[in-house]
């Protein structure tokens, strides 16, 4: 099993003909998944020719795109000032479930677009996000599928490329995956560090999970507190950002320790208080996790 | 993007709140002139993107246009937090009654502007926060549908009992709300909101920060942006759309995301060394992107080694390695680059690379390690 994508997943990329769009939906087929559809406006009719051979219709709305291919899933690769636009439409469009890659979305729309999806009944990832992967089933966003293998782990992360330095650690200890998830750096994000554990403990398949956490806000500690009250599986824990200043944004939108609140030793703390093991150096996970599972 | 107080003011006037008449100095004669036009007393006020000013000395009443000059010759140039002030605001001084707290920000927990409002304003609404939390009130707003107008006389009702205060209250509180949406703000506050001795509510201090996402629609307030204020290279990180913080250490980090980049930082610090900077390149970096990035880094003369992290997910490997090559043909790098690059186009940066004469390490670890050797070599 794996969590929000597998074999049933059926994706349309919106904006599947620009420079990402394009470059990730080409990786993103040849993976296996199942994209059936892709939405630029003005552009409907057309299709987008895949290296491996497939053509995948190109449709004018996500309305369109659902209605014509059952599409279920979609992923966002649209510049930021129309991102919650197209999310907005993917969720009238009624997709269970929406990955917004899309960096630098004004933290205001992104209040009204999760408002919307929250009431529409969607599931939203990121935005500002790696997306995910279910290794050997499907794979939605930019993770690269080389750096991962199907197995017992489940990862989730608030960042992008510190997400891949810990699966590709994992991989090449022999430890494979369910899914590995990146929830994004924002204020403001769709699926949070809790969704994720509560699908991971849920998950028959998943043994043991890795969070990986940076400075800013309090999601690492109630995702800790949540994990000593619900989870028994085995969670190895990093955080990212001792040596950060109080005050300054470090690149993620979210990123920032608010007078003292925010800081990665409080985090830190409430990782080890609540039954989490802590990793000081992405390189310690995978031990940590043997130990865990006792292997 | 932090604005000063002088900013959020003009905001607020143009938005309609009630604030004192003033201007912005850059030297004593000014604030002399200003304190005389404005006639009678008023306040000296440093400008500096700083909490603590008043602690500080950056706040003082005068009673002449004189004693404003002096009061100005003093704070100009002064330190607050490590930041020097070079801008006052010369201000009408007000007979204050009350203070109160008034202010709206983005809340991470309910993915919504939250107004928070205390009788108990003029002081640090964090330390009310702490030791007097019933002496505020939240109220979380739904972005659809703004501020409502019962919500704005619910927030004035609890700061006041007198309901000529109470509706001019309510009044602010919904333009507050205004500035912060028309502005993409991530907070407006009003610290403190005053009733002077004519029994009218005005707002004495001016908070605001805007969302550095929002600027995107709203480049007209590019010209808030104080780059007095901040390192020249940090100025010409954001114009190279790079995302850099400017530390004390001698190991330059080049990284691609941020997560990444503190780790990268983090690790520094755990095999002896200190950070020079945070760097992300950030997503589908272009060759460009890298040459700059290398540029700003080497041209902080404390940096005796720069390393690169490379994790390639939307960032192509081969993009940044022909950066590197790029950068060392065009401008001599004098500090030695130490290279980890992995993902997507791995092959291939590997081998542009390679022709240029760059190794390449395998592991972050490893990199890292090599970076803070050679940096406490040189």
């Amino acid at each position: 099993m794996a969590i929000f994508i597998d074999n049933d997943t059926r994706l349309v990329v919106q904006g599947i003909t620009g420079r990402d769009g394009s470059f990730h939906t080409e990786k993103m087929a040849e993976y296996g998944t199942n994209v059936v559809a892709g939405v630029t406006p003005g552009k409907g009719g057309q299709s987008f020719q895949v290296a491996t051979g497939a053509s995948i219709p190109i449709f004018n709305t996500v309305d369109r795109a659902v209605r014509k291919t059952g599409a279920n899933t979609s992923v966002i690769y649209v510049p930021p000032l129309f991102a919650t636009s197209a999310i907005l439409e993917a969720a009238d469009a009624g997709i269970e479930f929406i990955v917004a890659i899309t960096e630098g979305i004004p933290v205001q729309d992104m209040a009204r677009a999760s408002a919307f999806v929250r009431d529409r009944g969607s599931r939203l990832l990121g935005p500002n996000c790696p997306g995910l992967i279910s290794p050997g089933k499907a794979k939605v966003g930019i993770i690269p599928a080389q750096i991962t293998k199907p197995g017992p782990i489940g990862v989730v992360s608030r960042s992008g490329t510190l997400t891949y330095e810990a699966v590709s650690q994992l991989t090449q200890a022999g430890l494979g995956q369910t899914t590995c998830i990146g929830i994004g750096g924002d204020p403001i994000i769709g699926t949070n560090f809790i969704d994720c554990l509560q699908a991971f403990g849920e998950d028959a398949d998943t043994e043991a999970i890795v969070i990986i956490g940076e400075i800013g806000g309090t999601e690492e500690q109630e995702a800790a507190r949540w994990v000593q009250e619900h989870l028994s599986k085995p969670v190895v824990g990093f955080i990212a950002g001792q040596t950060a200043p109080p005050g300054r944004r470090m690149g993620h939108a979210g990123a920032i320790i608010s007078g003292s609140a925010g800081t990665a030793e409080e985090k830190i703390q409430a990782f080890e208080k609540n039954g989490i093991t802590v990793a000081t150096r992405p390189v310690e996970i995978t031990d940590l996790i043997k130990e865990g599972l006792g292997i | 993007m932090d604005i000063h107080e002088y900013q959020a003011k003009e905001l607020f006037r143009i938005a309609g709140i009630p604030v004192p008449a003033g201007e912005v100095a850059r030297t004593p004669k000014e604030a002399e002139k200003i304190a005389r036009d404005l006639g009678g007393a008023v306040v000296v006020k440093a400008q500096v993107h700083a909490g603590g000013r008043g602690k500080a000395g950056g706040v003082q009443l005068a009673a002449t246009p004189e004693e404003a000059r002096g009061h100005a010759s003093n704070i100009l140039g002064m330190r607050v937090k490590g930041l020097t002030v070079r801008k006052v605001l010369v201000t009408t001084a007000e007979d204050i009654g009350s203070e109160a707290y008034v202010g709206v920000l983005i809340d991470r927990k309910s993915q919504a502007p939250v107004f928070m409002v205390s009788p108990q304003g003029g002081i640090d609404i964090e330390e009310v926060a702490a030791t007097n939390s019933e002496a505020i009130l939240k109220l979380p707003v739904d972005p659809r549908y703004g501020l409502l107008l019962h919500q704005a006389y619910q927030l004035a009702d609890f700061l006041y009992e007198e309901e000529k205060l109470a509706k001019q209250g309510a009044r602010i509180i919904s333009l507050l709300y205004e500035v912060f949406v028309e502005n993409s703000c991530s907070l407006a506050e009003i610290n403190p909101l005053i009733v002077n001795g004519d029994g009218e509510v005005k707002a004495i201090d001016a908070k605001v920060s805007i969302d550095d996402s929002g600027l995107l629609r709203l480049p007209e307030l590019e010209a808030f942006r104080d780059v007095g204020a901040e390192p020249p290279s940090e100025t010409r990180a954001r114009e190279a759309g790079l995302s850099f913080v400017r530390l004390d250490g001698d190991v330059g980090c080049c990284v691609n995301g941020a997560g990444l980049a503190m780790a990268t930082m983090d690790l520094v610090k755990y095999y002896g060394g200190e950070p020079a900077n945070f760097l992300d390149i950030g997503g589908s970096s272009n060759p460009d992107k890298v040459v700059a990035a290398l540029e700003i880094i080497a041209s902080d003369p404390n940096v005796k080694a720069i390393l690169f992290n490379i994790f390639g997910g939307i960032t192509r490997c081969d993009d940044v390695a022909k950066g590197i090559v790029e950068a060392t043909q065009r401008t001599h790098i004098e500090p030695p680059i130490v290279i980890r690059l992995t993902g997507t186009n791995e092959a291939e940066a590997r081998k542009i690379l390679g022709d240029a004469g760059f190794s390449t390490h395998e592991s972050m670890d490893a990199v890292v390690e090599k970076g803070v050797q050679v940096a406490a070599r040189a």
